[in-house]
């Protein structure tokens, strides 16, 4: 009975309201409807060994009608893994588990502490081991044969665990009054770090920096993409930080200079705890934007999770079946950034009820 | 107005004993604005000095400047000994020893009302956190508030808040307390629970500089009224000389314009 009440009163509450509900709901159960018969009703999931390989000749004829699964099944371990070793892929899985649970662990407000900065430096080191080997009679393997979902995870992760800390230093840079220099320093970085389209950078800093080098020092790859990232992220969270010290009343910076509380104790125990909660939905909106361009290292030949997806259908026997393969990466995208958004509302919410009236 | 001159009480003349802030010929602009103009004025120990005057004298600015909240450009200011200029270790040393009150509170919103308090004693004073929170609660006792202490600010009425911030400047001991038009911002029926903080505190002895428009309060317990009008000092004297007996016809005008609604 209530659902009837709430949807006379939200669907069906005029003619016109009726109308819009009705198409919208056509438009739904049409679309709906063609990707579960694509998907499911029509999919081949697997297909039956040939002599050169797989025969992907079920799949060529469900075309256009069914999703071809197999696909997926095919090439997964390359998708998630690229050209690592497949004997020793092993390591990167527990790398992207690693990961996981260290977001788990610091998205809990009871670990909120020092100690989560040496857990998250612990895991990294192990992280950073077991990607490289080298060690406890896991053989070497060269960031140059990096990919995949790990990959992704490294640049994203430390780009924006290095760029944070940076972009807080270049905010309150850039409204220091008592130093010109270092405030001047902070408005050319963010403008000009903003000034410039990501992949420029990222071609800038893989094949132009190395050129500036002296012979012999070799820069890697993957390292220049991430020093790139690191680098832009923190010009736009800079900004973002800067919206958050600048809404705040001057009055709470006032009251912690007439308690004697020093620059730093002043900006870390009153005035960064507020600005930066005053600006979670945009810094949550930032970080997510910078999951997602993560995927551009892709333009200087890193094989990220995207790249990984579109080489595996270069494969001769499977060109042709991206569609399957984009939607298993826009499902591994989603999965991260919508646990980053739910997350970011429920830490508002967690933030702002002690202090509601 | 009364005719007959109130001779002032018998208390004892504390603005004759040691001076502890001094300003000599202060000067301040603000852009092309001259909002101190040759500012001169000396508090001594455990003295009691309310600033009044109409909005825009400079008084808010005047009192900013004792602990460099604001900074002077020409003149000399002196706190318990030590010259206001821009080296912020001696400026770090002199704000120890002042606290301050606002007009509009600036209660730490995210920090509960201990922990409001014992902030600035545990990471300036560099007291142990058990002696500090002892030592907040007591001062919360002493402003009458002791229950409220792990409540947020944004729970407490203004009232409440404005004695918590009375609270969280004690809790530095300090040795001068600046009130910047404390009562401003309340609604009618709370002014009364601050001023009488504000009372207790001045009868125990602290060296105080109020800028307030409650001549009830100037009345009981400043020993000396001290008027401003357009960035300068006008007048000053005892309360009672100050009210009964105005000499300027600024003040006349003054007292004429905020007794009208009392």
């Amino acid at each position: 009975m209530r659902a009837v009440a709430w949807a006379r009163a939200n669907l069906f509450s005029s003619w016109w309201s009726t109308a819009v509900t009705l198409v919208l709901l056509y438009v739904i159960l049409r679309g709906g409807w063609a990707f579960i018969d694509w998907a499911f009703v029509h999919a081949v999931w697997t297909v039956p060994p040939g002599p050169n390989g797989p025969n992907t000749q079920v799949c060529y004829a469900a075309k256009g009608i069914g999703a071809c699964w197999a696909v997926v099944k095919e090439k997964y371990r390359f998708i998630l893994f690229a050209f690592y070793p497949y004997a020793q892929q092993w390591r990167p899985a527990i790398c992207i588990a690693l990961f996981i649970l260290l977001y788990a662990m610091s998205a809990m407000r009871r670990f909120w502490r020092k100690e989560l900065v040496l857990l998250w430096i612990i895991t990294l080191a192990i992280i950073g081991m077991l990607m490289w080997g080298g060690l406890f009679g896991l053989p070497y393997v060269p960031q140059y044969q990096w990919g995949g979902l790990p990959l992704t995870l490294i640049l994203a992760t430390l780009g924006l665990a290095a760029a944070f800390p940076l972009a807080i230093l270049v905010a309150l840079g850039r409204r220091s009054t008592g130093l010109p220099a270092v405030r001047l320093l902070c408005v050319v970085y963010v403008e000009l770090i903003r000034g410039v389209p990501l992949i420029s950078l990222l071609f800038m800093a893989t094949t132009m920096f190395p050129l500036f080098m002296p012979n012999g020092v070799d820069i890697d790859k993957v390292l220049s993409a991430q020093v790139a990232i690191i680098l832009f992220a923190a010009a736009y969270l800079a900004e973002v930080v800067r919206a958050g010290l600048q809404a705040l009343p001057r009055g709470q910076a006032e009251a912690a200079d007439a308690l004697g509380l020093s620059y730093w104790r002043k900006t870390g125990l009153v005035i960064l705890p507020q600005a930066l909660r005053l600006v979670i939905p945009p810094l949550v909106n930032t970080f997510i934007g910078f999951f997602k361009d993560t995927s551009l290292v892709l333009i200087v030949g890193i094989f990220d999770l995207l790249k990984a997806g579109t080489t595996a259908v270069a494969d001769p026997p499977w060109q042709g079946f991206g569609n399957e393969i984009y939607v298993l990466l826009a499902v591994i995208y989603f999965a991260f950034c919508f646990a980053m958004s739910k997350y970011s509302r429920g830490l508002e919410r967690e933030l702002d009820r002690a202090r509601r009236r | 107005m009364s005719t007959t001159l109130r001779q002032p009480g018998s208390a004892p003349d504390r603005t004759q004993s040691t001076p502890i802030i001094v300003l000599d010929k202060v000067n301040k602009w603000f852009g092309q604005l001259h909002v101190l103009r040759d500012v001169s004025l000396t508090v001594a120990e455990k003295e009691r000095v309310v600033v009044c005057g109409p909005s825009g004298s400079g008084k808010s600015t005047m009192i900013r400047c004792i602990n460099r909240l604001e900074s002077h450009q020409e003149g000399r200011i002196e706190v318990d000994g030590t010259e206001l200029t821009d080296d912020t270790r001696a400026l770090d040393q002199i704000r120890r020893e002042v606290g301050m009150v606002f007009q509009s509170f600036n209660l730490f919103p995210h920090l509960t009302i201990l922990e409001n308090c014992t902030l600035a004693p545990i990471w300036v004073r560099k007291t142990p956190k058990a002696e500090a929170e002892e030592q907040a609660m007591g001062i919360l006792r002493r402003v009458r508030i002791p229950e409220q202490a792990k409540k947020y600010p944004g729970q407490l009425s203004g009232g409440q808040q404005q004695r918590v911030a009375i609270a969280r400047a004690l809790c530095m001991r300090p040795k001068i307390m600046l009130f910047d038009e404390p009562t401003s911002a309340l609604d009618p029926e709370m002014i009364k629970e601050v001023l009488d903080v504000m009372i207790e505190l001045a009868e125990s002895g602290m060296t105080m500089v109020c800028v307030t428009h409650e001549m009830g309060f100037a009345r009981q317990v400043a020993d000396r009224v001290v008027f401003m009008d357009r960035g300068e000092i006008v007048e000053s004297g005892t309360p009672v000389s100050m009210f009964e007996n105005p000499q300027t016809d600024r003040l006349k005008l003054f007292l004429s314009q905020i007794l009208r609604g009392h």
